[in-house]
């Protein structure tokens, strides 16, 4: 047994509790306040979490920190509280109402396994608002917004967090002698720990249905809704879990940008915008950083922009790159000075763009992917005879290769050094091996 | 080389941040995927909510029990911070986000940039209180005005916004490392709060009450007319009576210029291209870029508005700043909007043909 520090939790100096006689709040907050008592804990080491509704009303009554937040997200509140300062022991106290709107909410922290104090005060309806019908409302109840009885299957708020990984769930009522001791437990259980506790709302759901304490019990027995511990059971916490995570982490290293020197030089005088046009798993954004990265070795100033539907795996694959002497501003590109053609889905999606461009402007297509309705010079892309097997494989690579060498915009040294920066080891090598064919 | 996304999380963790929470939706994930994987390296808490709605709230948790928050999303997402957000606003906590901006309505067009969400994050909440919105331009003020939005959510205890796009967080640019390092030549943001500091919920500490209905001081409800009065004047003042200290412009004014194009965000960057050309065509046009979106920078633009017969203004959307210029031009300006919602940047060709009329 603890020794008290206090005798009550609760803030006298705000009593009476403003809810209606009969109420079954003020008997949990009562519990709560012994349970609180009970641990000996320190009014600065407890914060108590409140949703909405007259259950809401509740963090006024208690001489501990107190969040008063938004209705059905106590619970998510709570969770970020105990993970910044998990030296803090964290309450939520919220109603059916707040469970059904935030039902997700629930379950989630069930999975999540943040170490908070979930106490339901389930009263079968919402009391605030007038008393219509929430989740939990018996079938067949009469309530301001069931007026010919609900229809709804109630939910079983114990049951979906025992089911979703709550390692203590228990289901109790406002009535049980023992509720401080049942609260104590939940508390002490290292993980999200959750009471559903059985209640009555003597202004709305007891007079419209007659339902008292005994038919209450009567409920639940009809339901197979027993009280009692459901689910006990260990399993790390968040707070547990995280650590091991920040341990392993602590040891990579932090994030950095990419600094690349510039250790070749260009002469060009104007803006060049590139499209590369391909598909997905042609690699064509990574060609598209080569060039970009060749460029920005070489002193110029780059943008690089990529296009690809959502479902990247498929269709097309589209990689922007302006290349200038001057910082790029406007990095769009609506009229193309060179388009590479790779892909007939690429060919596809930037057939606006290459139609808008000039007769001084070049297109190189891909075999097949010639003819393009433009009135631009168009080119066979035409790889190295001793790369032709590498063409299936690696056309964006080569494409990037056979750009640099027509193109002239900066050295082709520069092509293959962004390669040995920016690529990992394993595919650096296999990409200077493509580039080779160009020597 | 570095995308809008690596600039913002550097921005946010360089700044302090030891907490965030999110959601995944393009193009904000970039941005969620850096600070989760960053944030445990250095002792902090990165984590995935359910929704947009438990991740918010975990951050206002977070920030009740002392972290430094952020988090980022678009569109979509915003609409589900919303209530959230006016919780932050009731209970003056911290708070920066990164509003990836794309092509809406609804899930509307995921992968196109946009700046169609400027009025959304002014307005966002009920009761139109103010918060504080910054936009950059590129990568390098990407870096610095995340930072300073976490000096100024600290100052004010408020929602900062960061309004950026799908083009600025995506795309890939080289930038000069000392524009990065360097910071810009801005004023100020002072260290100490406006008003009191939150003071976090702490073992030992003083006991707190943070609620989201109105309250006293102590952060007991009250129905008191005249202390929720006195509060939410306050809430109300505290921003809106610093705009100078907030305003955040680059003014590139020309001698003798009767034309002003304002921008903001990547349109800027249009701007600034059309208006070389235009000054290199012997045109005299003056530019303002605005950074501090809301509170809207109203002297510096009635600065910049003084012998102006003419504003431009590119945007992304169907007008939305032009709102705010319409209300401070006097009514023999002329307004102009070049406004663009059909997945393509707004070019400088087209600001040069507004400008030719
Ligand atoms: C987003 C939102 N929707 C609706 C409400 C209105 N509202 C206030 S309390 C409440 C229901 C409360 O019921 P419950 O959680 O069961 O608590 P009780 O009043 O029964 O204690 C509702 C719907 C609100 N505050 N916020
Ligand atoms: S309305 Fe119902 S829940 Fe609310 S105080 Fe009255 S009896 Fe209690
Ligand atoms: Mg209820």
């Amino acid at each position: 047994m603890v020794e008290p520090i206090l005798d009550t939790y609760i803030a006298e100096e705000n009593l009476p509790y403003e809810f209606c006689p009969g109420c079954s709040h003020g008997k949990v907050l009562g519990a709560l306040s012994n349970s609180l008592k009970q641990q000996g804990l320190d009014p600065s080491e407890v914060v108590i979490v409140t949703d909405i509704g007259c259950v809401g009303l509740s963090d006024k009554y208690f001489v501990t920190h107190a969040f008063h937040g938004l209705h059905g997200r106590a619970i998510t509140y709570a969770s970020g509280i105990k993970m910044q300062n998990p030296e803090l022991t964290v309450i939520v106290l919220i109603g059916d109402g707040g469970c059904g709107i935030g039902g997700y909410h629930l379950l989630n922290a069930a999975r999540l396994n943040t170490d908070i104090t979930v106490l339901v005060f389930n009263n079968f309806n919402f009391g605030m608002t007038g008393g219509q019908h929430s989740v939990t409302t018996p079938l067949d109840s009469i309530t301001a917004t069931t007026t010919l009885g609900s229809t709804d299957a109630p939910m079983d708020i114990a049951g979906t967090a025992k089911v979703n990984g709550g390692g203590f769930v228990a289901r109790a009522t406002a009535f049980d002698k023992d509720l401080p001791d049942m609260i104590t437990k939940a508390m002490h259980h290292d993980g999200f720990a959750l009471i559903d506790i059985w209640e009555l709302c003597t202004a709305y759901y007891v007079v419209r249905n007659d339902f008292g304490r005994k038919e209450m019990m009567g409920y639940m027995d009809s339901m197979n809704m027993e009280s009692g511990i459901l689910q006990e059971t260990e399993r790390p916490s968040f707070q547990t879990s995280y650590k091991g995570i920040q341990e392993q982490a602590s040891k990579q290293k932090p994030m950095s940008g990419l600094v690349l020197d510039t250790n070749f030089s260009s002469d060009i005088e104007k803006p060049v915008r590139i499209v590369l046009a391909g598909a997905a798993g042609q690699k064509v954004v990574s060609a598209g950083n080569l060039l970009a990265s060749a460029a920005t070795l070489s002193g110029l100033w780059t943008s690089r922009r990529a296009d690809f539907p959502i479902t990247i795996q498929t269709g097309f694959s589209v990689a922007e790159i302006v290349i200038s002497p001057e910082p790029v501003l406007y990095s769009g590109i609506i009229k193309p000075d060179v388009a590479a053609l790779i892909a007939p889905e690429g060919k596809a999606k930037i057939a606006r763009l290459t139609k808008t461009m000039e007769e001084s402007d070049t297109i190189y297509f891909a075999d097949g992917l010639g003819d393009v309705d433009s009135p631009a010079n168009q080119l066979p892309l035409e790889f190295p005879e001793s790369a032709k097997k590498e063409v299936h494989k690696n056309i964006s690579a080569l494409t990037a290769g056979y750009l640099t060498k027509q193109l002239n915009l900066f050295p082709f040294e520069a092509l293959q050094e962004a390669v040995r920066q920016i690529q990992k080891p394993k595919i650096a090598e296999i990409n200077l091996g493509i580039l080779a064919h160009f020597e | 080389m570095i995308d809008g996304a690596a600039a913002i999380a550097r921005g946010a963790l360089d700044a302090g941040c030891n907490f965030y929470a999110g959601y995944p939706i393009t193009p904000a994930s970039e941005i969620l995927t850096h600070m989760l994987r960053e944030l445990p390296k250095v002792g902090g808490i990165g984590l995935q909510g359910e929704d947009e709605i438990s991740s918010l709230g975990h951050c206002i948790g977070a920030a009740t029990a002392g972290a430094t928050v952020f988090t980022a999303t678009s569109g979509p997402g915003l609409s589900l911070y919303s209530e959230n957000i006016g919780l932050a606003i009731m209970m003056e906590v911290p708070l920066v986000i990164a509003i990836s901006q794309r092509l809406g309505p609804s899930t509307g067009a995921a992968t196109a940039s946009a700046q169609g969400d400027i009025q959304f994050m002014r307005w966002c909440t009920s009761g139109g209180y103010p918060v504080i919105v910054l936009s950059p331009t590129n990568i390098p003020e990407s870096y610095h005005l995340t930072n300073r939005a976490f000096k100024l959510a600290k100052r004010f205890r408020s929602p900062v916004f960061i309004a950026t796009d799908k083009e600025t967080v995506m795309t890939t640019e080289s930038v000069a490392e000392s524009e990065m390092l360097n910071a810009p030549n801005w004023p100020a943001i002072l260290d100490e709060p406006v008003d009191k500091p939150l003071d976090p919920y702490q073992k030992n500490g003083t006991i707190h009450h943070y609620t989201g209905s109105s309250h006293t001081e102590e952060g007991h409800i009250t129905k008191d007319p005249e202390i929720i009065a006195e509060f939410n004047e306050r809430l109300k003042n505290k921003i809106g009576d610093q705009v100078d200290e907030i305003a955040l412009v680059k003014t590139d004014l020309q001698e003798g210029a009767d034309t002003l194009i304002i921008s903001y965000g990547v349109s800027a960057r249009s701007m600034e291209t059309a208006v070389n050309q235009l000054r290199d065509q012997g045109e005299k046009v003056s530019a303002l870029t605005v950074y501090s979106l809301w509170p809207v920078p109203e002297m510096k633009i009635l600065g910049c508005l003084k012998g102006i017969k003419r504003v431009i203004i590119p945007e992304m959307n169907h007008g939305q700043y032009r709102h705010e210029i319409e209300r401070l031009a006097n009514e023999n300006v002329d307004l102009i909007g070049v406004n663009r919602v059909d997945t393509f940047l707004i070019t400088p060709e087209e600001i040069i043909e507004a400008y030719y009329g």
